[in-house]
């Protein structure tokens, strides 16, 4: 077992790890954060994205020690601290950006990190810049619309 | 009015921010289950060593099929008998002496947490003897082929044939005829959240089960058979479910059996969740289908006649029976009259994963078949393909219009509503079909190759037996809705509100949807079949209707008026036109519960008022009412209803790299009565999506060991973002006559005919018929230069 120390959402966890635990499981089971996803365990889907000092990184793709004194950033961590949404998280509902809600946190993670720079970018710019996570729901037709909409408003 | 308005998702808040519950947010200190699953696609197992596996610090347990009992030991249940049926084969929980594909569960491991437990199922040895396979679906329904089952002459699960009509007549008549073969390749749901279970008993030997299925009081049930417990015993949960399109409907996967057995086994919670490559290989597929095809037509394009012959393919076991073909037979004339038709198809065994049906269910097989027809007929007697289409659509005035084979659910197959021909027009006009000839031939004299393509297809939806559904006035006066069926992202908290909403004047923040548990209502049988909307939403609305009935019948006598010059608003009921009369909707729900002491001040009120109304009154639960305000209501349809679609797609080709690019993708859809536009939008757009994969890049691949080649979403590609348009939806609305609310489903149509619009598409800008779907680059080459 080794000793780590993870920031998550600006709250600072000491804990002991297997060097093969990943970070998706820490946060998951180890730190109760069940809003970070695991759809495929491979890093092809996307659902598992979280921040790492500020980077997107596919949790289930890093192990919790490669995290060990860096900052990381969940879905839990996303709204305000006064409970209201993020402008994404607002965009996302108003523009049907969700159905099931499975790879939703990882979008979303993902897409903090870009859509202030969304608003010059053309539709097919914006489908680019999500282009590595998947959804099965929605067609991506109100995620693209959520993304742009929150931009323009940003 | 909030029924047929975009109003927003009432569950988009939890799912947002992190706090939704999956089955695996579930129980995180829990042991869990890892399974070790076959490496032979058909072996006979000669041993089992778990010894290995035991040595393991943390290792709880290890089961094989010699520890299972009872009827633990009987094969899984086949869901859906059919009498056609001649090898009712489904598997055992665990392995029994043979396996039959790769992934069948051979063994299952029970640790401290994940990781233990699958060091353990690695630490297993099974010796088999490989026994010879029968992968590939045409291979294995010839009559020397390896046999799946060995104790069966061949591998046939089962055969049906239909006539409508007299076929060899009309063909033999007809002006034209021409036989050709479609080909549909085995694809699969993919939802992003896998499987998972998590089983716990209490001290008092009730059993809770969190699942992530379809489907939980079909599980409900099955488990309480199992374990010998009452129904009440036994509370199956589907909570949040990240996605299902069909897989997680099969009540049982063995793991469904397994998990809650070694809970009770080891008097602890057990978990499993299932991992990306275990899905590929242990949740069933769909799709493959080979059609034979022989059409007849009269000079002016009619259809006389038209046969199908075709293969299934079933995999190893046939837990759903014959449904996905048999829905394949039934809806290939789609929205076009065939007064000759014939079908006959086999299923087949192989040794690859089982299949039950997928988004489509069959209906995608169905309109790739019937659409492609219609283009290469159109293109053999030199029609345009939209005329081709007018002169055999069922006209407006035809309904209801009988096709003259089986439904799905063993009725006849009657069509209740629908207008073919606005729907085709609607679609020319918007993809603008009329300019594309010269579009397109603009577009070759700057050597780029466009080409468009349409599609019609008919669903039929929303079958019985029946849902339900509890409505419940609480004191506070916000309302409870639940239903046994469970979600999977279709935005069933929305729409059942919306649906009780109006009925009891009640603002949607103040009614609570729960679905999927089966301690809210564990009668009822599940989601799948685009069902939902029409047999549960119809029986919130009874259950809504019922409860507003008691509630009138009370506040009349409360207001000594007559319960017909009642209205319900602003959570209140009231005299019409006097809304200073009115009574809170939670006051009458206190009321209505003599005695009841709840909290506020509200209540107090309301037991004052009943003191009062007790003076008129002989007991205060007069007969032939019930206490508080709440009914449960069960809707059981006659027959399903029956939504449509046509789709139009624009694609370019590019002949150097054979890739296809959509370039616009139009849709007209039909589900009859809309409860919620943007709800709708979303499952279209969703099932295009679905669908485009399905067309261009969705393949299972398996090799001729039955080896499953592309078991990861790096081999197995769907589309991202990058992939698909953004459809241009254009929604009609023809109500169905058949229920109350005039819906018609709608989750599976987007998907439906997309392939089939795509194929089409490709097949005119290349002058090369595409007969076979998905059709991958490679394949795109092959064809151009053959």
């Amino acid at each position: 077992m080794i000793a780590i120390a993870l920031t998550v959402n600006g709250d600072r966890h000491d804990i002991e790890v297997e060097p093969r635990r990943l970070l998706s499981d820490v946060l998951r089971h180890d730190l109760g954060l069940t809003g970070t996803h695991v759809g495929c365990e491979h890093g092809v889907c996307g659902c598992c994205t979280v921040l790492l000092d500020d980077e997107p990184v596919r949790a289930c793709l890093v192990f919790a020690v490669q995290a060990d004194g860096r900052a990381v950033k969940t879905i839990e961590g996303l709204a305000n601290a006064d409970g209201t949404l993020h402008p994404l998280q607002e965009a996302f509902h108003r523009h049907h950006g969700l159905q099931c809600g499975f790879c939703t946190p990882g979008f979303l993670m993902l897409a903090s990190t870009v859509y202030k720079q969304a608003a010059s970018m053309s539709d097919e710019e914006i489908r680019v810049a999500l282009g590595g996570q998947l959804c099965r729901c929605t067609g991506y037709v109100g995620i693209v619309r959520a993304v742009r909409a929150a931009a323009e408003e940003a | 009015m909030t029924f047929g308005e975009r109003v927003e998702r009432r569950e988009d808040r939890r799912l947002l921010t992190g706090d939704g519950r999956y089955t695996d947010d579930f129980a995180p200190h829990s042991a869990h289950a890892a399974f070790l699953r076959s490496e032979y696609a058909h072996a006979r197992i000669v041993d089992v060593d778990v010894s290995g596996a035991l040595d393991i610090d943390g290792v709880h347990a290890v089961y094989t099929y010699e520890d299972l009992e009872g009827r633990f030991a009987d094969p899984l249940p086949l869901i859906i008998p059919h009498e056609a049926i001649v090898a009712p084969r489904t598997q055992y929980a665990l392995a029994r002496e043979e396996v039959r594909y790769v992934g069948e569960t051979i063994a299952m491991v029970v640790a401290r947490d994940r990781y233990v437990a699958e060091d353990a199922a690695e630490a297993i040895r099974v010796e088999y003897e490989p026994l010879p396979v029968a992968a590939d679906l045409e291979g294995a329904a010839e009559p020397d082929a390896p046999r799946v089952h060995g104790d069966r002459p061949d591998n046939v699960i089962g055969a049906v044939s239909q006539e409508h009509g007299d076929v060899d007549a009309a063909l033999a008549g007809a002006d034209h005829v021409f036989d050709w073969r479609f080909v549909i390749e085995r694809s699969a749901s993919m939802p992003l959240e896998g499987r998972a279970i998590v089983a716990r008993f209490d001290e008092e030997g009730g059993l809770l089960v969190y699942d992530s299925t379809q489907a939980p009081t079909g599980v409900r049930a099955g488990l309480s058979l199992l374990f010998g417990l009452s129904l009440e015993q036994v509370q199956v949960v589907a909570p949040d479910v990240g996605g299902g399109f069909g897989v997680k409907v099969i009540q049982f996967y063995p793991e469904e059996v397994l998990v809650p057995l070694a809970a009770h086994r080891l008097a602890m919670p057990v978990k499993w969740t299932e991992d990306r490559r275990e899905h590929f290989i242990g949740s069933t597929h769909e799709r493959r289908q080979i059609h034979d095809v022989t059409v007849g037509l009269d000079e002016d394009g009619r259809i006389v006649a038209l046969e199908t012959s075709f293969l299934h393919d079933g995999g190893a076991y046939c837990p759903y029976g014959l449904i996905i073909p048999v829905i394949t037979a039934a809806q290939l004339p789609g929205p076009y009259k065939l007064e000759n038709y014939r079908f006959d198809f086999r299923a087949i065994f192989t040794n690859t994963v089982p299949t039950s049906p997928y988004r489509g269910a069959g209906r995608p097989h169905a309109a790739f078949v019937m659409e492609r027809v219609m283009d290469r007929a159109a293109a053999e007697l030199g029609l345009d393909r939209a005329e081709i289409r007018r002169r055999n659509l069922i006209q407006p005035d035809e309904f209801p219009y009988d096709v003259g084979v089986s439904f799905q659910d063993g009725g006849p197959t009657v069509y209740d509503s629908g207008d073919y021909p606005g729907g085709l027009e609607l679609l020319m006009r918007e993809v603008g079909y009329d300019g594309f000839a010269a579009q397109k031939e603009a577009a070759r004299a700057e050597g780029r190759t466009l080409g468009l393509g349409i599609a019609c297809y008919v669903e039929g939806t929303g079958i019985g037996p029946y849902e339900g559904a509890a409505v419940d006035v609480l004191v506070d006066g916000s309302v409870t809705v639940a239903s046994g069926m469970s979600s999977q992202g279709q935005g069933h908290e929305t729409i059942f509100a919306q649906i009780a909403a109006d009925d009891l004047g009640v603002p949607l923040e103040r009614i609570r949807v729960t679905t999927g548990d089966t301690r809210r209502l564990g009668w009822g049988v599940g989601t799948f079949a685009s069902r939902t909307a029409v047999v549960a939403g119809n029986a919130v609305k009874k259950a809504t209707r019922e409860v507003r009935r008691q509630a009138a019948e009370l506040a009349a006598r409360m207001l000594e008026a007559d319960p017909e010059d009642l209205e319900f608003a602003e959570g209140t009921v009231r005299v019409k036109g006097s809304p200073a009369s009115g009574i809170p909707l939670g006051q009458l729900a206190a009321m209505a519960n003599p005695l009841r002491y709840a909290f506020g001040e509200e209540s107090a009120v309301a037991a004052l008022l009943t003191r009062k109304a007790y003076a008129s009154q002989d007991v205060p639960l007069p007969d032939g009412t019930t206490p508080g305000l709440n009914a449960v209501e069960y809707y059981s349809p006659k027959s399903g209803v029956f939504g449509y679609g046509m789709h139009a797609a624009v694609v370019e080709v590019d002949r150097d790299r054979c890739d296809v690019r959509i370039l616009r993708y139009v849709v007209v859809h039909d589900c009859g009565t809309i409860i919620n536009p943007t709800i709708v939008d979303g499952q279209v757009y969703g099932g295009v999506a679905q669908g485009i994969g399905g067309a261009l890049y969705e393949r299972i691949a398996y090799d001729e060991d039955g080896q499953l080649l592309n078991a990861s979403f790096m081999d197995f590609l769907m589309p991202y973002a990058t992939e698909v348009p953004e459809p241009e939806l254009h929604h009609t609305e023809t109500p169905s006559p058949n229920n109350e609310l005039g819906v018609k489903g709608v989750g599976e149509a987007g998907t439906i005919p997309v392939a089939a619009a795509i194929a089409n598409a490709i097949s005119d800008a290349l002058g090369t018929p595409i007969d076979r779907m998905p059709i991958s680059p490679s394949q795109l080459h092959e064809l151009m230069h053959s």
